[in-house]
């Protein structure tokens, strides 16, 4: 079987869905598609199954290999197989692509059942509480009544806190990590200019690029160099980083001088290649919206009183993009409701990055919470 | 501080309603916690700075949230926990007002127990011209985290002067209570405290 404690060879799925998707927007996907990939096995009771929610850039693509030879696994391959913190010989693991995503789900890449042609624009701006009704679709077809556990880091950890609004009854945990209850200005800020890199690139069409076969590289090139230098902290930089020089010189140029450049722009290149762009403006206007207290005068704990579902909070010192700070509302709109919820504040240098990375004690901590989320099963 | 010093745990358990909603400052591994649950069915919240001991705690299926207490309860609402407990934790703080007076802004009740510095066993060592040792305070000097011990005549000036009302005091040694000289014979102090 290969790597050691890996779920293996994996298969994405795709499910259609034909009852229209009300969205928040107020307009109706008439149908749609999501892509998924599941690992481990659904029990008899059904009552061990486990959602991973994607941050920004992920998707369904959560653990495993495609091929033997494929360079990275899925995203979250350290967190998920057998012996791992989230142990797929007790739980049904389940990964999805949101709407909107560029990864096999129903999005602006791909093609109206109508038209025939790529969505483009004419995609909606769907939003975190969409995801999750598409999410409970999926959990609908997979037979699946009650989640032991929504999971997720960041935009992934928004999406948990939806599920136990949304859903109460049908959510049993809720993991949420280096996440928020709603963006700062600051953040919004950043999504903001990163979304102007997008727009303004003579290749992004309005929308529609697809039909001139061009692609807003550039745009996206920046908005992603711009959200990795969110995403570390200064001190992770300056470790990884420092001021080294790409070629032990200064160049006197404007091409690749520091070893820091050359970083952010390999990354912003491969992500350019792969990502979509009309994608990650939907993704990055998802996360402005999420806020769940603004129908009840931005009082949180309020918004929480329906909750139903157990909570581990779990922050990361450096991280400064969603920082401990702002979990630490979530809990008290946890607390204020006398729910059942611990919390974590994981002392990391990574930056918001951190939820990605198993440090020893952060494992740890999975570990021992999806061990007593079993124990219940 | 000593995990093995933990007698009071009986008391406090007398002193806290049956189905409670109690918060622990400092729950180190949750033994207390636990055993109030198993006890009472209280309802219960542990906070708790140590990786090690936040992590035991979570393990024994307990709720407990990071954070340093020296900041204080901002986090929690006045009045929503019926009795909020910090347990030989006192002479280790460095915020020694505020801690208590959140913990009555958060509880309707404190309690809050510590090693009595006035202990006869104490003095004499003092006497002898060191620095005490003893079953509740295990530390040497240079490596002790309890940085304010008192006395029980101490404790109790401290709470008139900050206007808290001492709703019951027991004093044990070796787990028995000590009704006379207790300044003297008394090792650990357990107050019941309300707001005047």
């Amino acid at each position: 079987m290969g790597e050691k404690n890996s779920v293996g060879i994996v298969k994405a799925k795709l499910a259609h869905f034909t009852k229209p998707l009300k969205l928040t927007s107020g307009k109706k996907l008439p149908s749609y598609e999501l892509a998924y990939e599941t690992y481990g096995k659904l029990n008899a009771k059904k009552n061990n199954a486990v959602l991973i929610c994607h941050a920004l850039s992920g998707n369904h693509h959560v653990a495993g290999r495609y091929k033997k030879d494929d360079k990275y696994p899925g995203w979250w391959d350290n967190l998920i197989g057998p012996g791992k913190p989230l142990d797929t010989q007790r739980f049904f693991v389940i990964g999805v692509n949101n709407l909107g995503g560029c990864h096999g789900s129903s999005g602006s890449k791909s093609i109206h059942p109508k038209t025939k042609k790529p969505w483009g624009s004419d995609f909606p701006i769907v939003t975190v509480e969409d995801w999750v009704n598409a999410q409970k679709a999926l959990m609908d077809e997979l037979g699946i009544k009650t989640l032991a556990a929504v999971i997720g880091g960041s935009l992934g950890g928004m999406q948990a806190i939806q599920w136990a609004l949304s859903f109460p009854k049908h959510i049993r945990h809720a993991i949420v990590i280096a996440a928020a209850p709603n963006l700062t200005a600051q953040n919004v800020a950043f999504n903001e200019v990163a979304r102007q890199a997008i727009i303004t690139d003579p290749d992004f069409y309005n929308g529609n690029y697809y039909r001139y076969k061009k692609k807003p590289k550039c745009g996206l090139r920046i908005a992603r160099m711009l959200g990795h230098i969110t995403y570390l902290s200064d001190d992770a930089m300056g470790i990884k980083f420092g001021r080294k020089l790409k070629n032990k010189k200064i160049e006197y140029s404007f091409g690749v001088n520091f070893e820091m450049e050359s970083y952010l722009h390999h990354q912003g290149d491969k992500f350019a290649e792969e990502f979509d762009a009309n994608t990650y403006l939907r993704m990055t206007r998802a996360l402005d919206y999420f806020d769940p207290a603004k129908d009840y005068q931005g009082n949180l704990s309020k918004a929480f009183k329906k909750v139903e579902a157990e909570f581990l909070v779990v922050s990361f010192t450096s991280d400064w993009r969603f920082s401990p700070q702002r979990s630490k509302e979530i809990v008290k709109a946890l607390l204020d409701n006398e729910l059942t919820v611990s919390y974590a504040e994981v002392t990391a240098k990574h930056g918001h990055d951190a939820f990605l990375m198993m440090d020893p004690h952060y494992r740890s901590i999975l570990t021992t919470y999806f061990k007593k989320i079993s124990d219940q099963l | 501080m000593s995990a093995q010093f933990r007698q009071d745990f009986a008391v406090i358990a007398n002193w806290i309603p049956f189905g409670a909603k109690v918060l622990d400052l400092g729950c180190e591994d949750g033994s207390l916690l636990k055993f109030l649950e198993r006890s009472l069915e209280v309802k219960s919240y542990g906070i708790e700075k140590d990786d090690i001991h936040w992590l035991n705690t979570l393990k024994q299926g307990l709720n407990v949230i990071q954070m340093d207490l020296e900041s204080g309860l901002s986090g929690f609402e006045s009045q929503s926990f019926d009795v909020v407990v910090l347990s030989q934790t006192l002479q280790a703080m460095r915020n020694t007002e505020k801690i208590v007076q959140e913990m009555l802004r958060v509880g309707k009740e404190a309690i809050v127990t510590f090693p009595n510095f006035g202990y006869w066993r104490h003095r004499i060592q003092l006497i002898q011209g060191q620095m005490p040792v003893s079953k509740a305070l295990p530390y040497a000097w240079y490596n002790t985290p309890n940085i304010h011990l008192c006395t029980i005549k101490d404790f109790d000036e401290f709470c008139i002067q900050h206007k808290i009302g001492i709703k019951e005091r027991l004093i044990l040694t070796h787990g028995k209570p000590i009704h006379i000289m207790p300044n003297l014979l008394g090792a650990l102090a357990m107050y019941r405290l309300v707001s005047k």
